[in-house]
């Protein structure tokens, strides 16, 4: 019997590809997922692990409380006093102090050198100094000594081609400073490492670079022979201020490590997430591929039957060679990954997310969860059509026509569709609507309300098929002649087959539709909220748009002829009521350029902060049940309490603002916060937005590269682009659950063209051309592609209104983007066009005499 | 591979004597109420041990409704049929399986092989269904009966309809049942070929005392039976002993009036 099962697999050839092909691509989405993540980490921990060499105790200084969403906090400096002491430690056999921190490097064209791949590193070597604990390793020239000398790294230097005693800039707090170049680097075992570009600088230059004079971001210690790491440690803690703290080389660098891997985990469910949606629309394929092919063979169950199987002989039959489709489409789909895992690295990197290179890691994990996944899903999916095959009475063998007998429980199948639904329907609103739930909770009642709501919609689907296919056939079999009309009538002459194949099509398109409008309603509401707080005339931003960038930006931009005022919006991280949150600062001529809704207090507020003063927003006032007066204790990441007291609340728009929870005086921030940056500056300017004033504006920030003016239009239509390239890569990962629901649909074709082969010689032996066969497959073909986007774009509207209504008091209202639906619906067309491609030219290839005589 | 677990309550050996399937009064009614149709009118009848009954009739007359019963792949609206000493009609699926396995083989109007497997293979697969191991010397024996010897590794699509229904001989004859039911075992051949067919099916009944029971509205086919039995509007109307074709045409015309 396992020979009878392997060998009608090998007799079906097509039929078997085609039905592994949906379980190849989910797979492959997982496998890619995870070869992709596991990649970056690699390469994210080689640099880690490169970094503390020949040290034994790392001494790095200590943030107040770990914030995981911004690198705005990194560790502060701790005084330089401790290396001494350390030094003095008898166990010590060594010990260097250093400083680490970032600046970008400026071409001889005046702009940044790309840093895309990763932070744009500044490090300190002291060749004074004891060299051993540095990771860098020079491969040509000299390590920098003094104030005008710097070292960079091999790979920015081989592609922009640099050499050693070229010049090179550097994008310091003050403008753009020139450096000579006196060595070139490599890092640790690579030479490029995950850092875009590396400046090296002796210590002195550093801290001076860097405001850390008399500091240290770290000092690596080597211990003597004998001495174990922990007790030198227990011997270094005593000696550290508040502000450091010591750990063994091998805690410090899984510390780093596990911050690596915690961030890109997240990132790796999130694309899991994709994969398993991906094949649970290929599990929607092989369930919908595997009934019909049973259907056709059910003379074959029976004639086994008759001679002689056991219905669990039929049923294992069947699951066997689900088994080894899984298998193998696993397997396959497993290697495809390395490909998929290439082209989610370019769907990140063509929307300027770049990853830093390095070795393909093909982990043990990702081949048994690939495989576990993708064999449980198709056997899983083949269950339900493998029971039908068992019901196919002996007697079926000689019955001509015969068909599956229908199930005892098919009669409860309205009322269990409907329930499905139901439940679909509850869950979701449940998690979206529930009040009081945790966010693992609301996940989980949304992912599982929207997978069900699919399934229900799926069975109910069949019902709605000959509605829909005589709407929506109706073009076709108006214009297209007897072609057309007989597509249509084959659409609908098997409802369940034509909702099943059109349901997983639904799937992708619902997700699709759902994002479009989040996406619209999203973009319209930021751009009201930029409509109604900007009166500036320019906005300067970080060349990326979102990175923080150096406030002496402001004092330069304030210069030039005709600006009459400049409003630079600082951010950093703190701890508020116990949170970890971001927090802002204003100068006090804030109103001259935003304008604010206050609901206590009035435009004076940002005037009168003071070195005291703060404000937040109404619904955060209300929630910490804040009065004017009451205090607010922020927390910064050097553990500095500042003590603040309410003097304004205001109304933000629905789009939100530029601030964080809340906002206190450049004045005060500044005298806290060790860097200061800004994320935004607003000008105003005589004159309003001319020609002449963008170039003045943009004259002044020519020693700052990374910073760039644009109107207020352009603002907008920047920070709208963001939100477009966020949808783009969505659409992205929700295509590949299209392309399989698309293969569902070559399927069904392909099948029917073999179940319909007498027919079509009829049809052909009658007078009807090969192009006549191929139109109407090709009207098959998208009309069942249309019901499938007809109903995907009804059940992703329905759960856009859903978030939309739970979400409008974040800000986001219902927008429906009209013209990229219809893009979609056109998009639709076509890849019924496209999926009708191959079962069009067999079907229009068949040869009228065979198909006639065929048995 | 596997066994069916359940003993087979009932099932003794074969009696040497007596007839190997027996019908008492046989009634089946396909559909309900106006359009209900009698396809069987009340049958009784035994078949004989190593013997090759025919079952003639006109087109309609229900032969092929009886030769479904009688095999159990149909159940009567009324009477019993007994196989080899069981009454099958309270088998249930497990038991009726393991009945077939021993009991029964069939032979197909349109051959019913798997297309993917080669002639040999489909011959033992009633074995390899069971878990049996093939006795080579008889399968060779076989092959070589069937005629297909020197194809025995030939696909079903690469052998003409007769060598295919001679596969399926081969294939209903390799357990040695208890009874092989054919049913029009020459309706899609053409005549030389139904000949060749019917020689073959004749010369197992000689050979190996092979009980068979073949249904057909072939005159020809019906003369080389060791009886006749005439089927009208589902009664049996005549039971002949060897008769040749011209003969079972007199009683076909004389039963058409
Ligand atoms: N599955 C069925 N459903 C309804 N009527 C049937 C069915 N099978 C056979 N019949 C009817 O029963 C009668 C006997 O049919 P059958 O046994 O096939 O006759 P024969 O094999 O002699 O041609 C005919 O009238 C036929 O139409
Ligand atoms: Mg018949």
């Amino acid at each position: 019997m396992i020979g009878v099962a392997l060998k009608g697999l090998l007799g079906r050839k097509l039929r078997t590809l085609l039905t592994a092909l949906a379980i190849v691509l989910g797979v492959s989405m997982i496998s890619g997922t995870y070869v992709l993540t596991d990649t970056i980490t690699k390469s994210y921990t080689s640099i880690v692990d490169d970094s503390f060499v020949n040290s034994d105790a790392v001494i790095s200084g200590k943030v107040a409380y770990k914030n995981n969403n911004s690198d705005t906090a990194g560790a502060p400096a701790f005084p330089a006093a401790v290396l001494a002491k350390v030094k003095q430690l008898p166990d010590v056999a060594a010990a260097a102090g250093t400083i680490a921190d970032q600046a970008k490097l400026i071409g001889r064209d005046g702009k940044v050198i790309s840093t895309a791949d990763g932070s744009p590193i500044a490090v300190s070597v002291d060749r004074r100094n004891d060299l051993r604990f540095t990771p860098l390793k020079l491969s040509s020239g000299q390590w920098p000594v003094g104030s005008r000398q710097i070292a960079i790294d091999k790979r920015t230097a081989d592609t922009k081609h640099y050499a050693v005693g070229d010049t090179i800039g550097l994008a310091a707090d003050e403008g753009v400073r020139r450096f000579r170049i006196t060595g070139v680097a490599t890092f640790g075992s690579s030479s490029s490492v995950g850092a875009s570009t590396i400046a090296v600088f002796d210590l002195p230059t550093a801290q001076h670079l860097f405001n850390k004079v008399g500091k240290f971001d770290g000092i690596q210690v080597a211990a003597k022979n004998g001495v174990t790491p922990e007790k030198l440690v227990s011997e270094i803690r005593p000696l550290l201020p508040p502000t450091a703290k010591v750990k063994t080389a091998e805690a410090q660098t899984k510390e780093s490590v596990d911050d690596v891997k915690s961030a890109i985990g997240i990132f790796q469910k999130v694309l899991l997430g994709f994969g398993i949606l991906a094949l649970f629309v290929g599990a929607f394929v092989i369930a919908n591929t595997l009934s019909i092919t049973i259907a056709q063979r059910v003379r074959e169950f029976a004639t086994l039957r008759t001679i002689g199987s056991s219905r669990r002989q039929v049923l294992r039959s069947v699951m066997l060679e689900a088994l080894v489709v899984g298998l193998v489409a696993s397997l396959l789909g497993l290697f495809l990954g390395l490909g998929i895992a290439k082209g989610l690295n370019a769907l990140f990197s063509a929307v300027g997310v770049q990853f830093p290179k390095g070795d393909t890691v093909f982990a043990a994990r990702t081949i048994i969860v690939s495989i576990v996944v993708g064999v449980g899903v198709t056997l899983v999916a083949s269950l339900r059509p493998a029971i039908k095959a068992t019901r196919v009475p002996p007697i079926a063998a000689v019955r001509e026509g015969a068909t599956l007998p229908v199930s005892r429980l098919s009669r409860f199948g309205p009322i269990v569709s409907i329930l499905t639904l139901a439940v679909g329907i509850l869950l979701l609103v449940y998690g979206i609507f529930g009040s009081g739930l945790t966010i693992a909770t609301r996940l989980v009642a949304l992912g599982f309300g929207t997978l069900i709501l699919f399934v229900g919609v799926s069975l109910n689907a069949k019902r709605a098929v000959r509605p829909l296919a005589s709407v929506l056939g109706w073009p076709g079999a108006h214009f297209g002649g007897t072609a057309g009309t007989l597509a249509r009538e084959n659409a609908m002459r098997n409802p369940s087959r034509t909702a099943a194949t059109a349901s997983a099509l639904m799937i992708g398109l619902a997700l699709i539709t759902f994002v479009a409008i989040l996406g619209a309603g999203l973009r319209s509401s930021f751009g009201d909220a930029v409509n109604k707080l900007f009166v500036a005339d320019y906005a300067v931003t970080a060349e990326n748009g979102f990175d923080p960038f150096t406030s002496h930006t402001d004092a330069a931009v304030a210069k030039a002829a005709g600006v009459t005022a400049v409003s630079g919006i600082r951010g950093g991280d703190a701890r508020v009521f116990g949170k970890n949150t971001q927090v802002t600062a204003v100068p006090p001529n804030l109103a001259k350029t935003v304008r604010i809704d206050w609901s206590k207090g009035s435009v004076s507020v940002p005037s009168q902060l003071g070195r005291d003063g703060a404000f937040v927003d109404k619904d955060y006032a209300k929630d910490h049940h804040l009065l004017i007066g009451s205090p607010i204790a922020v927390e910064t990441p050097t553990a500095k309490v500042l003590h603040l007291r309410l003097k304004g609340i205001f109304d933000p728009p629905k789009g939100g603002s530029p601030f964080g929870t809340v906002t206190m005086s450049t004045a005060t921030f500044d005298a806290n916060y060790p860097k200061p940056r800004n994320f935004m500056t607003l000008i105003n300017i005589r004159g309003g937005v001319t020609d002449a004033n963008t170039a003045r504006l943009d004259a002044s920030l020519g020693a700052f590269p990374d910073a760039k003016i644009q109107t207020a239009s352009q603002f907008k239509k920047n920070q709208e682009n963001d939100i477009n390239l966020t949808l783009n890569v969505l659409y992205g990962l929700l295509g590949l659950s299209v392309i399989i629901s698309l293969f569902g649909v070559v399927n069904t074709l392909v099948l029917s063209v073999f179940e319909r082969t007498r027919e079509i010689g009829m049809l052909r032996a009658v007078g009807m051309t090969r192009r006549d066969v191929r139109r109407m497959i090709r009207h098959e073909s998208i009309v069942t592609a249309l019901i499938g986007g007809a109903l995907g774009i009804a059940v992703g509207v329905f759960l856009a209104v859903l978030t939309t209504q739970a979400l409008s008091d974040e800000g986001i209202v219902l927008a429906i983007p009209w013209r990229t639906i219809a893009v979609f619906v056109i998009g639709t067309i076509l890849a019924g066009m496209l999926a009708a491609v191959l079962p069009a030219r067999r079907a229009s290839r068949l040869n009228v005499l065979e198909a006639l005589q065929y048995e | 591979m596997e066994a069916v677990a359940l003993p087979v309550p009932g099932v003794v050996e074969v009696p040497q004597t007596g007839p190997v399937v027996s019908a008492q009064a046989l009634t089946r009614r396909y559909g309900e109420g106006e359009t209900a149709v009698d396809a069987l009118g009340g049958v009784s009848l035994d078949v004989t041990r190593g013997r090759l009954t025919a079952v003639m009739g006109p087109s309609g007359s229900g032969k092929s409704t009886l030769m479904h019963i009688l095999a159990g792949l149909d159940k009567p609206t009324s009477g019993e049929v007994t196989i080899a000493g069981t009454s099958i009609g309270e088998l249930n699926d497990t038991n009726l399986t393991k009945l077939r396995r021993e009991h029964i083989g069939f032979i197909f109007q349109f051959f019913n092989l798997l297309p993917m497997l080669t002639a040999r293979e489909n011959v033992v697969l009633p074995l390899s269904i069971a878990g049996e191991k093939p006795d080579q010397a008889w399968v060779a024996e076989l092959m070589k009966r069937i005629g297909l010897e020197s194809r025995s590794t030939h696909r079903p699509s690469e052998l003409s309809g007769g060598q295919q229904q001679r596969v399926a001989i081969g294939r209903a004859l390799i357990s040695r049942p208890t009874i092989v039911f054919a049913d029009e075992p020459t309706g899609n051949l053409d005549s030389k070929t139904s000949g060749e067919i019917l020689e073959l099916l004749r010369s197992s009944v000689d050979t190996y005392k092979q009980t068979t029971v073949m249904v057909t509205h072939d005159p020809r086919a019906a003369a080389i039976a060791d009886r006749v039995l005439f089927l009208a509007d589902g009664l049996i109307v005549r039971d002949l002993g060897r008769s040749d074709a011209h003969e079972v045409i007199s009683v076909m015309e004389e039963l058409a009036q």
